[in-house]
């Protein structure tokens, strides 16, 4: 080995280069790697939005929709469950929907685009569980004060018919509702949201 | 370096030549299709979804995959879709099995990756223009590219109907001596020739006997149409795969380059 | 550096570098030939990555196998590009392994005191073709299957077990999902196996040191202080050299994932697009290339007393007597450059004859090639390959050599 004939400044240039270059060429090629964990075609095509057919939903009534592998009520509120909400105001932990749980189109009293129809991921946001829908007015065991929403079974939460959570229960934020629009008068589809967001 | 090329040519050259040799047997008709072209692959789904999947399915493919040559979703859902399946649903069909083993014999094969199978869109453009009437089979028609086809000419009335007309071969040694236009000029060839020499009747080619909806060239084109959207169908992925393929070998070429220059500069100090 | 003397104390990492990168003395003379090594070492790691990635949505039953796959083409991002990284690596596996091996073997690299080197490269060998057999059957395919089918039922061939063994195999009394299954396990283990052994090839090679095209030991004229001189550092001379050949690797193996991912059907075969089918044997089974010339041998030999195990004694013995090489070569010198025309000549007509019969296994046994059946020429190129080993303890002896300088030539 001599070192004539090199110019160490070149050799310096040259390799620096070629690592720079092969490094770009590194993180190009983890790319696709990346990408693969994506949802698929499949995954995206099952979390498609969902059409809802809500014309023979009586008053009162709620009806489960799937999507994206949840579970998605759409409860048909009556003119007496939509005035006894604003009754409630005080004992909830966010009776105005202050945090973010819903789009902003139904950042409002009812949380619903339209005010009777409400439309809520029927996923309790303490631990996951399904709560069960109790429109009774005061049954024996949810008290004097129960004016019809959702009781978790698992750790006891509470829900009123707009999804909003009460105060001093496990669950710390109201009930999610997800995206959607009313495609017809009567067909909600669930997943998307319509221009009026 | 000039044995690594040389090695390199050898080596990309081999495998080719050799496989060429083990073609089809029988001569197909170029299709050429254009996979760039959207709108023959629109067509050819719309054929597919009304002449195929009576019996076919693709069922590797979602509908959805139309989005990519230009539909969109509600042209899907009223061009494509009679079950009422969803957009991002696979293009399954309704014939059931047993059925299908009861009518032809067997289930339809699914034709996502046909023109895999048969190593192109030649093979389906020229089987789609093969059929004829042969009353021997039980469909009443036989295909010279399938021979002994299961299926009915579904296109025939777009296409007409064909008839074939015969040559007769003289087969001596498993070799084929002579070819005839006539039945009887064979018989006497072997009559002559004595032991040894057998007659072969072969279809030379169709002709229209009785003109369907379509001209030929317009018959023509929905084959074209239907090959161009099988083999899209087939690997939709093709063109995308063939445009990225450009960019990682020019990097790959710049990079190399660079490498060589690298290489260069620091073996300069061994002798 | 307190931070490398830490991790020093603890693990022999600046050493390890030293002793097998930085002050690993590798002769100077290396050409194009020497890039196979490190090239072989790339794209067994390719195998791997893709071959885990694949394996998170491939699903190894019957019913499942060939839709996962097409969902992995289709539906999965960038699905298709990890799928054909995978199937176009594995023919460039053998491809350059093949090349690797032919370099020591014009080279005289399996000679004393590489013996070693050369047996566990073998075994590498042995697990590639292993794990490229179980991994076949993946795709379930007609070509999976059948092909599958084929070779298992070679195993039956054995006298008075055969039977059982094939059976056993299996785990079925065809190729099934409990076949399916326990292939995939095997072909998702087998690389670790063989990452292993690549290892211990490249230990054993370091304890040695590296041959070279002259076939001469660098480590025999050493300079004052101890290093050879003909050999200059691994790292970095040698690093950058095989990182450009790692560049023109990476733009073919590119051009045939993007271009011609199916190589003609060489590398994907058109009857593997159609699912398995027990009731239905396609027209033509044969291997994929990389396992035709072994096919062809074994097809060469007519079954004798009614059983076809003599073929497949063959076949095994082709691979078999490579072990030997290094104990049949017994020619004064190393490298082909200074052997003679005897040698060149017997190297020359033993590669004609394994590509040959690579092509034979791919034709149907009976097609005639220049006035001879394939089974005829592939009787004679067997003989070919045979006599290639069996006479080197006599033409390598007779062979005229030429005088080896004392120093590596550029």
């Amino acid at each position: 080995m001599s070192s004539d004939g090199v110019d160490l400044k070149k050799r310096r240039f040259l390799t620096a280069t070629t690592a720079v270059v092969g490094a770009v060429g590194g993180v190009f090629a983890v790319v696709p790697f990346i990408k693969n964990w994506n949802p698929s075609q499949r995954a995206r095509a099952a979390g498609a939005p969902e059409e809802a057919d809500i014309s023979g939903l009586a008053e009162g009534a709620l009806m489960r929709v799937k999507w994206r592998g949840k579970v998605c009520w759409v409860v048909h509120r009556s003119k007496q469950q939509l005035a006894d909400l604003e009754s409630l105001d005080g004992i909830l932990a966010d009776p105005d929907s202050a945090v973010p749980q819903q789009p902003s189109y139904c950042t409002n009293k009812h949380r619903s685009i339209k005010p009777q129809y409400l439309v809520a991921i029927g996923i309790c946001t303490h631990l996951g569980c399904s709560p069960t829908y109790r429109p009774e007015i005061a049954p024996a065991d949810m008290g004097a004060d129960w004016k019809g929403g959702f009781y978790c079974p698992c750790h006891g939460s509470k829900f009123d018919l707009a999804g909003r959570v009460y105060s001093g229960v496990p669950a710390p934020t109201n009930l999610e509702i997800p995206p959607h629009q009313y495609v017809a008068d009567d067909v909600i589809l669930i997943g998307v949201d319509g221009g009026n967001a | 370096m000039k044995k690594l090329f040389a090695l390199i040519t050898f080596i990309a050259l081999t495998p080719i030549t050799a496989w060429s040799a083990g073609g089809p047997s029988v001569a197909l008709e170029q299709a050429n299709i254009d996979l760039n072209n959207h709108a023959a692959i629109q067509r050819g789904a719309k054929y597919f979804v009304n002449y195929c999947m009576g019996c076919h399915s693709a069922k590797y493919v979602r509908y959805q995959l139309m989005e990519k040559v230009g539909l969109t979703t509600e042209q899907i859902k009223n061009n494509l879709i009679f079950d009422g399946g969803k957009v991002g649903g696979l293009m399954t069909n309704a014939m059931p099995e047993k059925d299908a083993a009861e009518w032809f014999g067997g289930p339809a094969p699914d034709l996502t990756l046909t023109s895999r199978i048969r190593g192109g869109e030649d093979w389906i453009y020229s089987y789609l223009k093969s059929f004829y009437t042969d009353p021997s089979r039980p469909m009443g028609v036989n295909n010279t590219v399938f021979k002994n086809v299961g299926m009915p000419n579904v296109l025939w009335e777009l296409e007409g109907i064909k008839e074939p007309v015969y040559h007769y071969a003289v087969i001596h040694d498993g070799h084929t001596e002579k070819v005839f236009d006539h039945e009887e000029d064979a018989k006497n060839y072997i009559r002559e020739h004595g032991k040894g020499y057998k007659l072969e009747k072969v279809v030379d080619h169709l002709e229209i006997t009785r003109p369907g909806q379509l001209t030929s060239t317009e018959f023509d084109q929905v084959a074209r149409d239907l090959a161009t959207y099988l083999t899209y169908i087939a690997e939709p992925m093709k063109l995308e795969r063939h445009s990225l393929g450009l960019w990682v070998i020019l990097f790959l070429t710049v990079f190399t380059i660079l490498a060589y220059m690298t290489k260069k500069e620091w073996w300069k100090a061994i002798h | 550096m307190s931070f490398m003397n830490w991790i020093d104390a603890r693990f022999p990492a600046t050493s390890t570098w030293n002793e097998h990168l930085a002050e690993y003395y590798a002769p100077k003379n290396f050409n194009f030939w020497y890039f196979f090594g490190s090239l072989a070492l790339l794209v067994l790691v390719n195998q791997i990555v893709t071959g885990v990635w694949l394996a998170m949505a491939y699903k190894p039953s019957a019913a499942e196998a060939f839709a996962s796959v097409e969902y992995i083409m289709r539906d999965m991002d960038y699905g298709w590009l990890i799928r054909y990284m995978h199937s176009t690596g594995a023919s460039a596996f053998f491809l350059v392994v093949y090349l690797h091996m032919f370099r020591g073997l014009i080279y005289g690299s399996y000679r004393n005191p590489r013996e070693l080197i050369w047996i566990i490269g073998l075994f590498i060998y042995l697990a590639m073709m292993a794990t490229a057999f179980f991994g076949y059957l993946l795709p379930w395919g007609q070509m999976s299957y059948w092909g599958a089918q084929v070779i298992v039922n070679l195993f039956a061939a054995v006298p008075f077990v055969g039977e059982e063994l094939s059976v056993w195999i299996r785990g079925d009394y065809v190729i099934s999902d409990a076949t399916l299954n326990r292939f995939f396990a095997l072909h998702f283990l087998l690389p670790f196996v063989l990452a292993a052994l690549v290892f211990i090839h490249i230990v054993a090679l370091h304890k040695v040191g590296s041959n070279n095209p002259d076939g001469i030991e660098i480590k025999k004229n050493k300079d004052e202080n101890g290093i050879p001189k003909d050999g200059i550092p691994f790292h970095p001379y040698y690093t950058v050299k095989d990182i450009f050949g790692v560049g023109v690797f990476l733009i073919f193996f590119a051009a045939v994932i993007f271009f011609w991912p199916d190589f003609g059907g060489l590398f994907l075969e058109p009857p593997n697009f159609e699912p398995a089918n027990p009731l239905k044997t396609p027209e033509h089974i044969a291997p994929v290339w990389y396992f035709t010339p072994f096919y062809a041998m074994l097809r060469a030999v007519p079954p004798m007393f009614g059983s076809q195990f003599p073929g497949v004694i063959v076949m095994f013995a082709s691979i078999l007597i490579l072990f030997a090489l290094p104990w049949l070569d017994r020619s004064p010198v190393k490298s082909v450059r200074y052997k003679g025309m005897l040698f060149k000549a017997a190297v020359a007509i033993f590669v004609v004859s394994f590509i040959f019969l690579g092509y034979l296994g791919m034709v149907a046994s009976t097609k005639v090639i220049l006035g001879f059946t394939a089974t005829f020429w592939a009787q004679l190129f067997t003989a070919v390959y045979f006599l290639f080993f069996l006479l080197m303890p006599w033409y390598s002896v007779l062979d005229k050599t030429k005088p080896v300088p004392e120093r590596v030539t550029q």
